[in-house]
């Protein structure tokens, strides 16, 4: 009977400490220590989790490499100094570097250990019956009592219905011959299940996350509306495959960018601004498949298998043909510019290898809608408004040859020379679609035939992410159980006063985090009410 | 109705209930002014002070209700017409009237009186640095913007939002009262530190799951049919993250023995800081957000929400 009253005395001390249920068996010892192990990994838990948040700050600052690389690279240029120092503690790659995975797999760790035994100590809880009534229930929280002619038999049968009634799980041990007895009462076992069911899919979730980071894929290729693409690595721009992924995996699929199209806001706030981008695909499964057509749009992706599409920028490809000096094509087609601002003031290069007499290399901007602000050009607005190419010329050693796989966007001028007007000024051509220059010193011409479109497409492989999505879902609905699912014992005992009347003690314990005495108040009042109801309806 | 007239109304509208939660404030303050003379334990529920207390109330609702209309109009005004959460002044907006409103709700069922004159004054002040600071006019939203989701997970979002920060104003107030020994004033009359943690838990307990369920499923949701990455680690992901973080830290601490009270309403206001920060700063710092204004608008799914 004491260490009863003992698990009951601690359980009110240390209500909003734990709602794992106590089991009733233990020793105060065994007690103790586990009581212990609770408190230093709920700690050391609740440590973790405060240096994972710090942890995880610096790569919101500095520039991370594999959320933009680009930017991550200009950081660099900008800071030589600190760069070195940087790229030792993975400032550059925060969440994957070693300290910050140390930090979330201790978590991890704490978390197993955390649950295991807790799951199995829910597992006995479950099975237990509802602890016997504490002595002196008035000691709890919530008591109530009144005296009644009823027999204690009677107000122990009516307490165990009620009690039910309300869900909870009920024992009685029926009254003795002085008419003593008691009923406990539990409820609210969900709870831990619920907070059990949480932690659990955290592991889940990193489960589902970790996948994607290993057997997937990402990667990045502008096409030209008009043109084509196939799923192989060597038609990739940019691609970055998980850890584990292997290249002869990808689905064999193609695609041909039919046509494109963006409406322009020429008034209002915005103006200046597209949107309603739709690109026109063909896309075929498999290389001998059925074609197929799509409209890509932006939160609109294409899936093909378990890879998708998705359209994610676009932008102009001028049509530049250089006759060399014999004559002869040199280069021709449409060059991909890269926007440089949202009015689609794009920077390209051209670069003709084979041009004889000497290679020839064009630099410089297009301008779709094509203006004078403070006598610098510039683009007023991203529409084909008034289109104009303006380069400059190079010619010379453009490193061509060397065949070094140098970016298509930036043209190699170390050795190379530009080309001048008779007054000594850099030669600039200001072309309109359809115009042709000649060059001087008989290097060839120069003609802008017209203006495509480009779109930059992203392709990915995400595997694991309805593993995560299941278990972000499984999360919420074991956190909703874990903090609305209120676990109470309600105990109601008899005994029989001086005078023969029945004196009944009713008590009850909310074992919950956010227990409000008010509300179990008005519970205990409730059921203290359908105690003594009954008793009007017989009479 | 014209778009311009419903941006007109949605303006005046802003207006009026900044003018109706002022006296709502003023309200507050000639009750706790009368009050502060008792000693704590008397309540009053007659007379002047009382009236002034329940006038409050009245037009903490008025003014809620004008705000609404400020938002719904806002909505109206755009075209197409949408929900009014699209840039920062219209997370300011509605952001206070989820603050507004939630507490309105809960009201009665926590007994939160006393919550009033600084809901108020909260509600009042950031709705009058939006309108002084983020004003833009009624504008067609970015692409990735126009999804389902953004009702969706926005919408969390910021009723999340506006649970945590009642939470934080019961925190601040625990930490207050923890050290006060005052017998009369604001101070002396709130509630006891039990019920006030107790409190401040029950609005986190909301604010979590919605947040969980803003921050860690529905934006991940979109941000893969959007970036085609459910996960980027783009800096307001971070900060959502981390705020969750804390705020599981904070749930936690409740339970730890030598956490709960003082360090875990501490724990509470540090979470309730890196959410501001989230919404505020890194709109403002950081130009690597996706989501951010800043972000370069070539890329067609650049976003703009801020939440
Ligand atoms: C990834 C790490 C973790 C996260 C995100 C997390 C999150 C949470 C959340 C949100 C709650 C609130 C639910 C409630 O109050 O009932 C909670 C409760 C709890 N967590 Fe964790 N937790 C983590 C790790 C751990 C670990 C390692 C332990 C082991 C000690 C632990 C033990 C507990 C316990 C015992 C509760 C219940 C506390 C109570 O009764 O209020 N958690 N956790």
């Amino acid at each position: 009977m004491s260490d009863v009253s003992d698990t009951v005395e601690k359980d009110t001390g240390g209500r909003d400490r734990q709602a794992t249920p106590m089991p009733t068996d233990m020793t105060a010892r065994e007690l103790g220590r586990w009581a212990w192990r609770q408190v230093t990994s709920m700690r050391t838990a609740l440590v973790l989790l405060l240096l994972l948040a710090l942890a995880a700050i610096p790569g919101s600052i500095v520039p991370q490499e594999d959320v933009d690389s680009l930017a991550a690279s200009r950081w660099r240029e900008a800071h030589p100094k600190l760069t070195p120092v940087y790229e030792k503690l993975d400032l550059f790659s925060v969440y994957d570097s070693p300290w910050f995975s140390a930090i979330y797999i201790l978590l991890m760790i704490s978390l197993v250990g955390c649950i295991v035994p807790r799951t199995a100590v829910y597992w006995r809880a479950l099975r237990a019956q509802p602890p016997r009534a504490p002595r002196n229930l008035s000691r709890l929280p919530e008591h109530a009592a009144y005296t009644t002619d009823d027999a204690p038999d009677d107000v122990l049968e009516r307490a165990a219905a009620a009690l039910r009634k309300r869900r909870y799980r009920v024992v009685s041990t029926g009254s003795t011959a002085e008419g003593s007895g008691s009923v406990s009462a539990e409820k609210g076992y969900l709870r831990e299940a619920g907070n059990l069911v949480f932690h659990l899919s955290v592991l889940v979730v990193l489960v589902g996350f970790a996948l994607g980071g290993l057997f997937g894929y990402k990667g990045g290729v502008i096409v030209g509306v008009g043109q084509g693409f196939s799923n192989d690595l060597t038609q990739y721009d940019d691609f970055v495959p998980g850890s584990l992924f292997d290249g002869d995996d990808l689905e064999q699929f193609t695609f041909t960018i039919k046509d494109f199209e963006a409406e322009w806001l020429t008034e209002g706030p915005r103006a200046g601004m597209a949107r309603k981008f739709v690109s026109e695909l063909e896309y075929r499964e498999t290389p001998d498949a059925e074609p197929e057509s799509y409209d890509l749009k932006v939160n609109h992706p294409l899936t093909i298998g378990k890879t998708e599409v998705f359209l994610i920028g676009h932008g102009y490809a001028p049509v530049i043909t250089i006759r060399d000096g014999n004559g002869d094509i040199a280069a021709t087609g449409p060059t991909v510019f890269l926007p440089t601002d949202q009015t689609f003031a794009s920077f390209g290069v051209v670069k003709a290898a084979d041009a004889r007499p000497g290679q020839i290399g064009l630099e410089g901007d297009f301008y779709p809608t094509f203006a004078l602000g403070d006598g610098m050009p510039r683009s007023s607005f991203g529409d084909l408004l008034n289109p104009l190419l303006s380069m400059f010329v190079y010619t010379g050693d453009l490193g061509l040859d060397a065949g070094t796989g140098d970016s298509v966007y930036v043209l190699d001028k170390a050795d190379a020379e530009q080309v001048m007007k008779a007054d000594g000024q850099p030669l600039r051509l200001d072309l309109r679609p359809g115009d042709t220059v000649k060059l001087p010193d008989g290097l060839g011409s120069v003609t802008f035939e017209g203006i495509e479109r480009w779109n930059k497409v992203q392709i990915s492989r995400t595997p694991g992410k309805l593993v995560a999505l299941t278990g972000v879902v499984m999360a919420l609905i074991g956190l909703l159980g874990s903090l609305f699912i209120r676990p109470r014992r309600v105990w109601v005992r008899t005994r029989r006063s001086e005078d023969g009347q029945t004196v009944v003690d009713l008590g009850a314990l909310d074992r919950s985090n956010g227990g409000d005495p008010e509300r179990g108040e008005l519970e205990l009042a409730a059921i203290m009410d359908s105690l003594q109801e009954p008793k009007e309806d017989k009479s | 109705m014209t778009d311009a007239s419903w941006e007109a109304l949605s303006n005046q509208a802003v207006a009026a209930s900044g003018v109706v939660y002022f006296l709502a404030l003023l309200a507050h303050l000639v009750q706790w002014a009368a009050l502060r003379k008792l000693p704590a334990d008397v309540v009053v529920t007659t007379g002047r002070t009382a009236m002034a207390g329940r006038l409050a109330v009245l037009l903490t609702v008025l003014g809620v209700g004008v705000h609404f209309v400020a938002l719904l109009a806002r909505g109206m005004a755009a075209d197409p017409n949408r929900v009014p959460w699209g840039n920062m002044y219209e997370f300011t907006l509605s952001g206070t009237f989820f603050v507004g409103l939630l507490y309105l709700l809960f009201l009665r069922r926590f007994a939160l009186e006393w919550m009033g004159p600084l809901v108020v004054a909260f509600v009042l002040s950031m709705m009058m640095l939006g309108v002084i600071w983020l004003y833009d006019p009624v504008a067609p939203l970015t692409e990735a913007l126009y999804s389902p989701w953004l009702v969706i997970h926005v919408v969390s979002a910021v009723i999340a939002t506006g649970a945590f920060t009642l939470g934080g104003i019961a925190s601040v107030l625990y930490l207050l009262k923890e050290r006060s020994r005052a017998e009369r004033g604001y101070v002396a009359r709130l509630p006891a530190l039990a019920s006030l943690d107790r409190i401040s838990y029950r609005m986190h307990a909301f604010g979590f799951p919605v947040w969980t369920f803003a921050v860690l499923i529905t934006g991940p949701i979109w941000a893969h049919q959007a970036w085609s990455s459910y996960w980027n680690w783009d800096p307001k992901e971070v900060w959502a993250f981390i705020t969750w973080v804390v705020y599981a830290a904070y749930l936690h601490a409740r339970a730890t023995a030598g956490w709960k009270g003082r360090n875990a309403a501490i724990v509470a206001l540090v979470g309730l800081a890196t959410l501001w920060f989230n919404f505020i700063g890194i709109n403002f710092f950081s130009s690597a957000s996706q989501h951010s204004y800043a972000a370069d608008t070539t890329t067609i799914t650049s976003q703009e929400t801020s939440l």
